[in-house]
């Protein structure tokens, strides 16, 4: 690691005053962070540690929802009793991702901030414009198995690698973020981006800001949501392809569905065109390849991972047909 | 020799500070750099080398200890993050000569080839045991996955854990 | 002082503690986290070294600005080819126990690259982290050459390698006319089969401790599978006498074959203490795992001609592996083919393709994890194309000789594994079409391969120390790699002697005690047990003849073929009341302890005389997600015949930690490479999948019972790598009459059966 400075922020407050400064980074889980800090990714000058502030409860909101702490960790969230219930395709997606210890200590809202599993991303004797811009993008004509068939950009493939968020993005979260102007809401479909010809901003927080909250609305599609996870091991390792797929039915028909899938986007991959295409329609194996046809229709493969294209359009009729089922297996 | 001088000086390492934790039930001040992972103030500052750097990255689970009794990876935070709390490593699972039932079951199960994991796993075993959710072999392989046995003692561990889970079952005491 | 190696002395039936279940001896010490390793003895005064690793494949050093790293408060030193001290310039100094032929790379040695993540300085600061990041200031600027690291773009750039390397084999020469055979049988097989390279990533990183004393001496703890193969190369590299090093590995977290070379930082680590006269430890980060040796990529083509029966008419197995440009490393990929199967028309062939990578190194199971896998699904292609059943065919084409060399097997149950195996499997309620057997959406397959090693052995010594207290300590430079050494040579002292295992120490993992080879290729139980009886036995002679002239003729003049020793004692076999205790032989004698060294050799003559080996057959079921491509194993059945097994429960643990081994060779494990960079990518445990726990089904083991009194005295053959062999085919096969789809390539990643299912 680079030489830092360590405080430990006793108030939001400082927090945010602290987290302004340029070179800082806030700190909570760490389990990202150090990562990339120990293979010389990341060299913050300031770490602001977060993990102590009261940001850490799950709590009911008045409209019936619930409300995230962003330092709430991922296993006390999944394990909740109310999202267990309410959301369970969440509590699923969290319990797919990376592993007991690891989900122990990581948070919600930094798992929000989770960086891309590229290897060129992480290897810093190789070219990628996220870690270096302008270095170029090693993974296009290089190594790109688990990169992105959608909405990339010719400066970067890589993939977001976090599953809870894309339950998040199917659930249309949203993020609460407190920075140096106050606080604002972040509906969660604006929350990350994409590429472009910037691809070292993963979202659109501004400096200084940090998440404080992630609030679900009420909708939780507790009786017909599933999350499911596509990858080289049956567990401990990123998806291939992931999808969070919840339906409202009503007597076999589609009232409103949710569909994003995870491991094929620089961002989790939300399609209100499909989902629109979902309602009103009868929940069927046709309706389902229907909507995949649309999440896919502009997909593209670069050499190793053609297979992603077809492999998500099975993934996702599995998980429509399952989540219409209500089968949570 | 180098090839040409280089006009900046480098940021010096950080000066250490003061870091209490308690560690195996006794409380110790270390004075470390911030930039110390609790795994290297552990293994290097504490001379508990019980707890295993396999990966430093979060992608193995040999360093997987206690914190105030949930199980984490050791080599993901920094001590001076853990300030004031409770940390258990595998050379505090025993009592005195009486091995903890799990390492005495690792034992029995042949849970261990070369030993460099199992720490890690032992840690990881007892974390699972009080979070209470694995109720099936299948559970416990799910919920002992992120601890990587390279020799491939996976189906002794879960024998090992079973056993174990089975005794508190019928003895009906809490972990 | 040598044991002479003649038949009489054979290992009797046992009956104290060889082939019984005892628990791991070194167990406590494990699991209560006392067990140390080659980065955890405490030194006073301890620098620490990183290494900077090249980001190029091939080319050469112009510049390494050290300045920055140096001005970082806490670095001790830099050290890059430009200060590295003048060493001995002889390849052949450089050349360790299990080097090939070759030219051995030498770290920091001058300003060429060799291959990508090759070390190219060293920074040593008073912590770790201090050294990492001075490590990151170092400033490296090349100039490149043209690299090529892709071994399926480059395979006919290839050569026929000689004898390059110890205890390999170049393929015998062709028998018959394979190919015209090949032409006229009424079946054919005639498919490529590809490997992907595996790194060997034992849990503990490679790492060594080296502690230079006042005196000039050095003490260096290492991650080695060999004590005294780490000694020899210090003392030839750094121009020491033996006397002057000496080095301990009593613990060992894994190897799998990469603690067979000393690799880099076990150098840089002795080098810079020697340099600096001060202790110093370089540990290598789990990237730089990526950074040696290797299991090598291959290609293979294997060709089958057929009689409708069966019988084999025609067999070509061809292999194109790569190796290094500095080195010849080579292994025995096709011999096996030749070995296994009764044929007429064979032809073996096996070629090297430089590359500039690191040179491969030995792993589980080496040449015969890569080359048996092929000829066992090719084998599974023509059952399928007979309509015969896989475990028939091979009945049908069973060989009691070595077709290879003409020599019969010194023991060979491979029938009675496939018969057990079956039996405790079920195989005989596989339906054989394809695509046949179905829960829901997942599709299920039943697959059998066989499976082949060598039993070698080498020359070993070892030391016994009896003391008044009943206690027995024998020690031999071997290592315990999670092997179970430690146990089973307890056990084979404590049944020569009739003690219980309790009262015998087993000291291994220091490079003073009794000369023992590299730890490895499943020798250690035959080599080092052997020694182990050998010396045992010379103590128990002692004794017999101590008691024997003992007043009041305790014995009453029983022979030394009359006496058992057990419980402590010796005891008239015919009439137990008969009978001294060993302690009190050795008072009576006025010896306060017997100290007993021998050394075993193999039996030459008799093993000339015969094929060795062990043999499995290894039965797997899978659950492959028809949508998805997902495999899951969920049961898998080993049989091994393996001779005498002296520990069942450390040995069943070999043989599914094997099995896991093999679940990682067939569906997950691969470095894959960017060839344009000529870099491998996926350097960590994140990326480079390995099984987890959820990805292991229960195991089942089986030992057959199996007589060998040509192997060695024990009887006994070595389990370490035959436990593998026979999985990743078992695995493919079972993926095939799963889905119907062959995939030949492995790992076979969901991919690569979605991509084959579409076409």
């Amino acid at each position: 690691m680079r030489p830092f400075r360590y405080a430990r922020a006793a108030h939001l407050d400082d927090a945010i005053a602290a987290g302004s400064e340029s070179g800082t980074a806030f700190v909570a889980g760490g389990t990202n962070l150090f990562d990339l800090m120990k293979a010389d990714v990341l060299r913050p000058d300031t770490l602001v540690d977060v993990s102590r502030l009261p940001l850490d409860t799950i709590d009911d909101t008045p409209d019936g929802g619930l409300r995230l702490g962003a330092l709430a960790r991922n296993a006390d969230t999944a394990y909740d009793p109310r999202v267990q219930s309410r959301y369970p395709m969440l509590a699923r997606a969290i319990l797919a991702g990376a592993s007991p210890q690891l989900r122990n200590m990581a948070t919600n809202g930094g798992n929000l901030m989770q960086r891309t599993r590229c290897y060129y991303f992480y290897d810093t004797a190789t070219p990628c414009n996220k870690r270096a811009p302008g270095s170029g993008c090693g993974a296009i004509g290089g190594v790109n198995r688990i990169h992105a068939i959608l909405g990339a950009s010719p400066s970067c493939i890589a993939v977001h690698p976090s599953d809870l968020c894309v339950a998040l993005a199917a659930l249309a979260a949203t993020v609460r973020v407190t920075g140096p102007d106050g606080e604002r809401t972040v509906p969660f479909a604006a929350f990350h981006r994409l590429p472009g010809d910037t691809p070292e901003r993963d979202t659109t927080l501004e400096p200084g800001e940090l998440i404080t909250a992630i609030d679900l609305p009420p909708q939780g599609f507790a009786a017909h949501s599933t999350y499911l996870k596509v990858r080289d091991r049956a567990s401990y390792a990123f998806a291939l392809v992931s999808v969070a797929a919840a339906l409202d039915i009503d007597g076999g028909t589609i009232r409103e569905a949710r569909l994003a899938l995870g491991g094929v986007a620089h961002k989790p991959w939300r399609d209100s065109g499909a989902e629109a295409a979902l309602a009103g329609k009868p929940a069927t194996p046709a309706t389902f390849a229907e909507a995949a046809g649309i999440v896919l229709r502009d997909a593209r493969a670069h050499d190793h991972n053609a297979f992603k294209i077809g492999l998500a359009r099975r993934a996702i009729v599995r998980a429509l047909t399952e989540a219409a089922g209500g089968k949570h297996p | 020799m180098p090839d040409s001088p280089r006009s900046t000086r480098p940021a010096p390492p950080p000066e250490p500070v003061a870091v209490t934790l308690t560690v195996n039930g006794a409380e110790r001040t270390l004075k470390i750099a911030p930039w110390t992972s609790l795994l290297d103030a552990l293994r290097l500052h504490l001379d508990l080398t019980g707890t295993k750097k396999g990966c430093d990255h979060g992608q193995c689970g040999a360093c997987t200890v206690l914190v105030d009794g949930r199980r984490i990876n050791a080599c993901l935070t920094l001590a001076v993050m853990q300030e004031g709390r409770s940390v258990t490593t595998v050379e505090g699972l025993a009592r005195g000569d009486a091995l903890h039932p799990l390492q005495e079951a690792f034992i029995a199960c042949d849970a261990l080839q070369c030993g460099y994991c199992t720490p890690g796993q032992l840690c990881s075993a007892a974390g699972l045991l009080a979070e209470g959710k694995a109720r099936s072999d299948d559970d416990i392989r799910e919920l002992m996955s992120g601890n990587i046995c390279r020799c491939g003692a996976y189906p002794g561990i879960v024998a090992a854990i079973r056993s174990v889970m089975n005794r508190r079952a019928t003895d009906g005491d809490a972990p | 002082m040598i044991a002479k190696p003649r038949i009489p002395d054979l290992l009797p039936e046992p009956g104290g503690p060889v082939g019984r279940p005892v628990p791991r001896v070194d167990g406590r010490l494990k699991v209560t986290g006392a067990a140390r390793y080659a980065a955890e003895h405490p030194v006073p005064g301890l620098l620490h070294g990183y290494v900077v690793s090249a980001a190029i494949a091939r080319g050469r050093i112009t510049g390494i600005d050290t300045a920055a790293a140096l001005a970082v408060p806490g670095v001790i030193e830099v050290f890059t080819h430009r200060n590295r001290p003048d060493l001995a310039r002889f390849d052949r100094t450089w050349q360790d126990g299990d080097a090939p032929r070759g030219s051995p790379f030498r770290p920091l040695c001058d300003d060429e690259v060799q291959f990508s993540l090759q070390p190219v300085a060293l920074v040593v600061a008073d912590s770790p982290e201090t050294a990492r990041y001075a490590a990151r200031l170092v400033e490296v600027t090349y100039e490149a050459r043209e690299h090529r690291t892709d071994l399926h773009a480059h395979r006919h750039d290839s050569f026929t390698p000689g004898k390059a390397k110890g205890g390999f084999e170049p393929p015998p020469p062709p028998r018959g006319d394979p190919d015209r055979a090949l032409a006229l049988a009424d079946v054919r097989i005639d498919a490529r089969y590809t490997q992907a390279t595996e790194h060997h990533n034992p849990m503990e990183m490679h790492a060594t401790t080296a502690v230079y004393h006042d005196d000039g001496t050095l003490t260096v703890y290492d991650k080695t599978q060999g004590a005294q193969n780490t000694r020899s190369y210090i003392c030839k590299v750094f121009g020491l006498p033996a006397s002057a090093v000496r080095v301990l590995n009593p613990f060992v977290g894994g190897a799998f074959g990469s603690g067979l070379r000393p690799q880099h930082q076990l150098f840089l680590a002795v080098m810079a203490a020697t340099q600096l006269r001060r202790p110093v430890r370089v540990e290598l980060s789990r990237p730089q795992m990526f950074s040696f040796g290797h299991r090598p990529e291959t290609i293979q083509r294997v060709a089958l001609g057929a009689r409708r029966d069966g019988r084999l008419t025609a067999l070509i197995h061809e292999a194109v592996q790569e190796s290094s440009r500095h080195e010849t490393y080579v292994e025995i990929v096709v011999n096996w083919s030749g070995q296994q199967y009764r044929c007429d028309n064979v032809r073996l062939d096996y070629r090297l393709v430089r590359l500039d990578r690191a040179t491969p190194l030995d792993q589980r199971a080496p040449g015969a994890a890569t080359g048996v896998p092929a000829i066992e699904m090719a084998m599974d292609e023509l059952a399928f194309a007979l309509d015969v059943d896989p475990v028939d065919l091979r009945l049908r084409n069973y060989t009691d000789t070595d077709p290879n060399t003409g020599k019969p097997f010194s023991s060979k149950e491979l029938r009675a594994c496939f018969a057990q195996g079956a039996e405790r499997f079920g195989w005989a309620r596989r339906r054989p079409r394809p695509r046949s057997m179905r829960d829901g959406r997942e599709l299920i397959g039943w697959g059998v391969a066989a499976g082949v090693w060598d039993a070698m052995q080498g020359r070993a010594t070892a030391r016994a120390v009896l003391g008044l207290d009943g206690r027995l300590t024998v020690s031999s430079a071997t290592a315990d790699i999670g092997t179970g050494t430690y146990t089973v040579m307890s056990q084979i002292a404590a049944e020569v002697l009739g003690l219980p295992v309790e009262a015998v120490t087993f000291r291994l993992g220091d490079s003073d005690l009794p000369t023992a080879p590299i730890e490895g290729g499943s020798w250690t139980v035959s080599t080092v047990g052997s020694a182990v009886k050998a010396v045992c036995d010379r103590v128990r002679a002692r004794l017999f003849d101590l008691a024997s002239a003992m007043d009041g003729a305790p014995l009453g003049g029983a022979g030394a073929r009359d006496v058992t020793f057990a419980g402590g004692h010796i005891v008239v076999t015919a009439d137990p009341v008969r009978r001294v205790s060993l302690t009190d032989v050795m008072r009576s004698g006025g010896l306060p302890a017997i100290e007993e060294e021998a050394m075993s050799l193999p039996y030459m003559v008799a093993r000339s005389r015969h094929t060795l080996g062990t043999h499995s057959a290894v039965f797997a079921e899978v659950r492959v997600d028809e949508d998805l491509g997902t495999v899951r194993v969920t049961r898998v059945v080993s049989a091994i015949a393996a001779g005498r097994i002296i520990n069942p429960r450390t040995a069943a643990s070999q043989i599914s930690g094997a099995v896991v081994w093999g679940i990682g060779m067939a569906l997950e494990e691969e470095t894959i490479f960017d060839h344009t960079l000529g870099r491998c990518m996926n350097h960590d445990l994140a990326e480079y999948h390995v099984p987890v726990n959820a990805d292991v089904p229960e195991i089942d083991v089986i030992f057959v019972d199996e007589r060998d009194t040509v192997v060695n005295p024990l009887g006994a053959k070595g389990v370490g790598e035959i436990g593998i062999v026979g999985v990743p085919a078992a695995i493919a096969n079972a993926i095939f009459h799963a889905t119907g789809v062959r995939v030949r390539d492995l790992p076979i990643t969901l991919d690569k059966i979605l991509m084959r299912q579409e076409e």
